[in-house]
């Protein structure tokens, strides 16, 4: 597999997300600058974390605007596989690659936390090597993480199963509260925390998969959303 | 070419809970503003433009907030359009 992870002024999990697709997951990895318009070369193009244009206006409003952003339209389209992780996540709603939006956390507060994740859709690229219900411990460092999507939208994301992960208890069970549901950290609609488009092929998820990739960091659970994106990539050719 | 000065206002949806003006409003209250409530945090922006006419600024400014200055997922946005003297007028 050959993976490309962007980097746009203000990533910084770029250097990261780097490490785990080149030493972990053992992919063949380069940085795409944020000005890039030739995606030819790659099968995955992950978006990292971090704060795109000082998260100025909206967080993602500019970095979207970018050069490589247009290609990225191209390479989605051709069924390359596309992954945003938190800031990442922001910029393909932003560049409508992904529905819906994410706003700032019902708390107010950022947010920097080991979260659980329950796996809904294990169909997908991204998540074949996981099991429907499996529960993940991976991070989130987020204020901006509160999934949100008009009423009929949200609707259709259910019925197709676009819904990949969300945000659960230890046990895999959804924190109902309504308010101060500390197992939905930001207070996602649907407790959402990952999405996939209609084709599949695109995912955002606010949690940080490449920060709990190595035993070292006390979770490894990220590394098989990772190890499921290189797998598609065998299989496809 | 004329000048214009514009006024963009963008705030959350009114469907949406806006926790920046929960928070607020309870601020309010607890200074004693007993009075205040539907609190909403937005932001105003702010610009000049030169256009032929005001409906075609008006037609640009639409478009600025279609495009780029509002979310319409989780925001709702207004504007005003005011024309600027000339810039010699200014400068008189």
């Amino acid at each position: 597999m050959r993976a490309g992870v962007i980097v746009f002024p203000g990533s910084n999990c770029d250097h990261d997300t780097f490490h785990v697709l080149s030493q972990i997951v053992g992919a063949d990895t380069r940085f795409v600058f944020h000005r890039e318009t030739d995606l030819s070369d790659l099968d995955l193009v992950v978006l990292p974390g971090g704060f795109s244009y000082g998260d100025y206006l909206r967080a993602g409003a500019i970095a979207r605007l970018s050069p490589v952003i247009e290609a990225l339209h191209e390479f989605a389209q051709r069924g390359g596989l596309v992954m945003g992780i938190c800031n990442g996540f922001q910029i393909l709603c932003e560049a409508g690659l992904l529905p819906g939006a994410l706003a700032v956390n019902t708390c107010l507060e950022f947010r920097c936390q080991w979260v659980h994740l329950r796996v809904e859709n294990a169909a997908t690229p991204f998540t074949s090597s996981l099991s429907p219900g499996q529960v993940l411990r991976i991070p989130i460092a987020h204020q901006e993480g509160r999934y949100i999507a008009p009423p009929d939208l949200l609707e259709e994301l259910e019925e197709n199963g676009q819904v990949v992960f969300r945000y659960c208890r230890p046990d895999g069970s959804l924190d109902l509260k309504e308010r101060e549901a500390p197992y939905n950290p930001n207070g996602s609609l649907n407790h959402i925390a990952g999405i996939v488009n209609r084709q599949g092929n695109v995912l955002g998820m606010m949690p940080h998969p490449e920060r709990a990739s190595e035993k070292v960091l006390s979770s490894e659970d990220g590394r098989a959303i990772f190890m499921s994106a290189l797998a598609a990539v065998g299989a496809a050719r | 070419m004329a000048s214009f000065q514009v006024e963009v206002r963008v705030s959350p949806r009114a469907d949406l809970l806006d926790p920046q003006g929960k928070a607020v409003e309870q601020a309010l209250k607890r200074l004693g503003f007993a009075g205040a409530s539907s609190v909403r945090v937005g932001k105003l922006i702010t610009l000049t433009l030169e256009a032929p006419s005001r409906e075609e600024a008006h037609r640009l400014v639409e478009e600025m907030c279609a495009k780029l200055l509002a979310n319409p997922v989780t925001e709702d946005y207004s504007f005003e359009v005011a024309p600027l003297p000339a810039p010699a007028a200014r400068e008189g």
